[in-house]
């Protein structure tokens, strides 16, 4: 076996508050494609950011081509041979191919650009790359994917040992998709070590030879790619979390633990065919008042899409929606509010809190935007709601006049929860309530969701936690490649045959793997149940049929 | 004691205050009867309250660009507003059998402040409907609007002769320039407007999130054609005592810059020009510094050409004051200092 190019040892990175990369070993081998593996959180921008220079390390060795190195910027990380394509192509639309290939290292002649050499070795690399273009041609003239190509162009002309690909599929169609990977293949044959970083299961599978999975700043393991089933990818990305919150999932399971379908609670919302292009495909889907729907799928299934367009957040441009008996358009986030739907983002800090403003601004900011700006909520009433919603949530500091900038992770999302809660809403929508808080914090928003529920509350509950949304959603919808495929009664399900359900259509496209069956037997229950519960399965089979099942 | 003095040094108001304070002690050190006030005729003199006077227009539009300002947004065509709506007043007056009834001074003026609302409401369409950035949109206004109030005027300077209208300028009222009693209407109705309703919350909650803000529910649209007519009406509201001093309308020069200046104002006093909090109480102590400038200017002898140049030198230091970074470096420097004097004292004790 070859020497790894690439090797991490025992890294430790922290922030303010946060431990984001704990005693992390990762390592890469030339001529092979790796991914790195792991939901939001896990520490996967982290250790790439560590390897590219941009973060210093705290505690750890790297150590490139046989030496220890101490980057002490990007630049540093680039003459030790690491190159890295970002996410965003960050290229100049208005300079030719070979000037952006070229940037900052112009071949020159006499002091000038030589603008004859910078076109020739430029089409000497689009060429390594066979890639036919101009390259005196304009940039901005070309597709996305050629563009991402051209940066992979420029990323290799310093002689990359490491070439570091963050999502370079994510804007790309199917054909761009076979066109990087046919380039990816050949700068893998030449001896390059790739490390390929994409949320799409299909294109993993397809490009990668190995893995590493890293789940909250732990390295879980390294695997070879065809040696690993995708449900257990999935497994070990979400993975099991042995809590102390497992007496919450007990009681609210109590609470209505006969569960059968009879007693369907009285319908509060409907969706049918509801849906909007690129974001998620038209799905049906009945919430029930003082329900709980959990809502399950890996990054980028379409559960957070599913989530703003109940919102109103984001616009449907097909279907229709039934809220308490009456059609209704949500166009706007604020129609939403006034029909009592509220949508907790899953981006705290840029779709939620208002940083600058005080605690109790931030609590009665929805519902003083309902009343419209001339009928402010009294000194004493909004005095009252803060202390209220600080005692109910215990909001620490316990300090209404507090900017909410300086709270941690954990009482801002409580005060984003008590802005909501303060419009008294009839649907809750909360995106990944629990994500980056403590585990004291994540218990009391579990507890208070049960509680809601309990009071007749529809709440929609998105979590990557599968065990959250076990614990307490009634029903589970889950969703892949922007489409439900299961809308399921949480009666015994398991996490793993919610695994299953999210990992299936992968399982069933790789035909041949030998226990996918095994895997896949709870999911076979879980099937069944959708038969048995659902409640209204005459009139629209379609979206509740799992993908796997179609294929 | 120490905590109190560093929770004043640390108040957003303190250096432009002491900056003020500053201004005002060069002045009465060149000029020892700066403070004095005299009641001349039942009217109040002297040089506190020429400065109240002139910096009246200022601080009237720097009050409506401070709303602006925490939207996130910016208003460069007060000065053209202030002009149009001077030509406006003087063109009716003009055009009228009788300038000097009060009566008709009432319909310019009332005409007047509706046209300026009008391009306010015209500035807030283009940006919150359209969805051009501030500074373009209301740049459109800026330099069309001087042509505006040339094809009122027709090119020639309106010279008004109308008593009660001249009143708006340099008239006095319980012995207070009238300028001066619209000032602080002006901002003690912003004042009361947004701090007693929920306005300026929603105001703040915008400049700082807009996208939170949205998904909180709070129009924002309705939010932005309220502040940008607010601000283009404060600002014929200043065109008119400023026509109304010069009993003249001209095109070309009424509150030429008067936008930065109040730009300058609302900058001194705090508010960031990136959105969110606002002062209000800051932007009056910045109009006021701004004011007091100019006139220090002109009483400590500086060549009136210079006055520029050394209106930017105060800025830069009220900024430098007031930046986070300098303050950081500060508080670095005096830590080094305070660490060298304590190795020092060691040394000296062993």
């Amino acid at each position: 076996m070859t020497e790894p190019v690439v090797e991490m040892s025992a890294i430790s990175i922290s922030f303010p508050g946060v431990k984001a990369l704990d005693d992390v070993s990762f390592r890469m081998f030339p001529g092979e494609v790796h991914s790195l593996m792991g939901e939001n959180g896990a520490g996967k921008s982290t250790l790439i950011k560590a390897l590219t220079g941009v973060y210093q390390i705290d505690s750890g060795t790297i150590v490139v081509d046989g030496q220890p190195v101490s980057f002490t910027g990007p630049a540093a990380a680039q003459a030790a041979g690491i190159a890295t394509v970002y996410q965003e192509v960050n290229l100049l639309p208005n300079l030719s191919v070979a000037e952006n290939i070229l940037l900052g290292r112009e071949p020159r002649r006499f002091g000038s650009i030589d603008g004859r050499a910078m076109r020739r070795r430029a089409a000497e690399l689009l060429d390594g790359l066979n890639l036919d273009i101009d390259p005196g041609s304009l940039l901005g003239s070309h597709s996305l994917a050629i563009q991402q190509l051209v940066a992979i162009a420029r990323a290799i002309n310093v002689d990359a040992k490491v070439l570091i690909l963050d999502e370079p599929t994510s804007s790309l169609d199917a054909d761009e998709v076979a066109e990087l990977f046919r380039v990816i293949r050949s700068l893998r044959d030449s001896g390059v070590a790739i490390l390929f970083v994409s949320h799409f299961l299909d294109q993993i599978y397809e490009i990668t030879d190995r893995l590493t999975v890293l789940r909250n700043g732990r390295l879980v393991g390294e695997y070879l790619t065809e040696e690993l089933l995708r449900i257990d990818l999935v497994q070990k990305m979400i993975g099991k979390e042995l809590t102390v919150l497992d007496e919450i999932g007990r009681k609210a399971h109590s609470a209505d633990g006969d569960g059968a379908a009879a007693d369907r609670p009285a319908e509060y919302a409907r969706a049918e065919g509801l849906g909007r292009k690129g974001a998620i495909e038209p799905f049906d889907l009945v919430i029930g008042e003082g329900e709980v729907i959990g809502l399950a799928g890996l990054l980028g299934s379409g559960r957070t899409e599913l989530a703003r367009i109940l919102g109103g957040i984001d616009r449907a441009d097909s279907g229709t929606l039934t809220v308490g008996g009456a059609g209704s358009k949500l166009r706007t986030p604020r129609q939403a509010i006034s029909r009592r739907i509220a949508y907790s983002s899953e981006d705290r800090r840029g779709e939620g809190i208002i940083d600058e403003l005080t605690v109790r601004d931030n609590i009665v900011l929805a519902l003083q935007a309902d009343r419209g700006w001339f009928r402010p909520i009294p000194k004493k009433r909004q005095e009252e709601l803060a202390q209220s919603y600080i005692q109910a949530l215990n909001i620490r500091p316990a300090n209404p006049d507090a900017l909410v900038r300086n709270l941690s992770g954990g009482n801002q999302q409580k005060v984003l929860l008590a802005r909501w809660l303060a419009i008294a809403p009839r649907l809750l929508i909360l995106d990944e309530p629990t994500r980056g808080i403590d585990i004291g914090a994540k218990a009391e928003i579990q507890k208070l969701v049960y509680t809601l529920a309990e009071n007749g509350m529809s709440v929609v509950f998105i979590s990557a936690e599968l065990e959250e949304v076990l614990r307490l959603a009634h029903r589970v919808v889950v969703l892949r490649d922007r489409r439900l495929v299961a809308d399921i009664e949480n009666d015994g399900l398991t996490v793993d045959a919610l695994l299953a359900l999210i990992a299936d259509g992968s399982v069933a496209e790789e035909g041949g793997v030998p226990d996918a069956p095994a895997a896949v037997s709870g999911s076979g229950a879980a099937r069944a149940s959708v038969a048995d519960t659902r409640p209204d399965a005459d009139t629209d089979p379609a979206p509740l049929e799992t993908s796997g099942d179609r294929r | 004691m120490n905590a109190l003095l560093l929770r004043t040094v640390s108040s957003r108001l303190f250096w432009p205050i002491v900056m003020l304070l500053v201004l005002v002690l060069i002045n009465v050190i060149a000029f020892p009867d700066f403070l004095t006030v005299t009641v001349k005729d039942g009217h109040l003199f002297g040089s506190i309250i020429d400065i109240l006077r002139n910096g009246a227009p200022t601080l009237i539009i720097a009050v409506g660009m401070t709303l602006v300002i925490a939207t996130r947004g910016i208003d460069l065509s007060v000065g053209a507003v202030a002009a149009i709506s001077g030509a406006v007043a003087c063109s009716i007056l003009l055009g009228s059998s009788d300038p000097g009834n009060p009566g008709t001074v009432a319909v310019a003026v009332i005409v007047a402040l509706v046209i300026s609302l009008v391009l306010g409401v015209w500035n807030g369409f283009l940006v919150s409907v359209i969805g051009i950035q501030p500074i373009i949109a209301t740049l459109i206004l800026m330099t069309a609007g001087r042509g505006v109030a040339m094809l009122i005027t027709e090119g020639q300077i309106l010279t008004v002769n109308s008593a009660p209208f001249k009143e708006l300028g340099s008239g006095f009222w319980l012995g207070i320039p009238v300028a001066v009693v619209i000032g602080a209407v002006i901002f003690a109705v912003a004042a009361l407007l947004t701090r007693r309703t929920a306005l300026g919350m929603l105001i703040e909650s915008v400049g700082i999130n807009p996208e939170a803000s949205r998904q909180a529910g709070v129009r924002a649209r309705v939010l932005l054609f309220t502040v940008y007519a607010f601000c283009a009406l404060s600002a014929g509201i200043a065109g008119l005592i400023l026509t109304a001093n010069q009993t003249a309308a001209d095109a070309n020069n009424t509150g030429l810059f008067i936008e930065l200046d109040a730009i300058l104002a609302v900058v001194i006093g705090g508010t960031s020009l990136a959105g969110g909090r606002y002062s209000l109480a800051g932007t009056l102590v910045g109009a006021l510094v701004i004011q007091t400038l100019v006139t220090t200017v002109y009483t400590v002898g500086i060549p009136p050409i210079v006055t520029m140049v050394f209106k930017a030198a105060v800025v830069t230091a009220v900024c430098l004051l007031q930046s986070p970074t300098t303050n950081a470096a500060f508080a670095q420097l005096r830590q080094r200092l305070a660490a060298r004097t304590a190795r020092v004292k060691e040394a000296a004790a062993s």
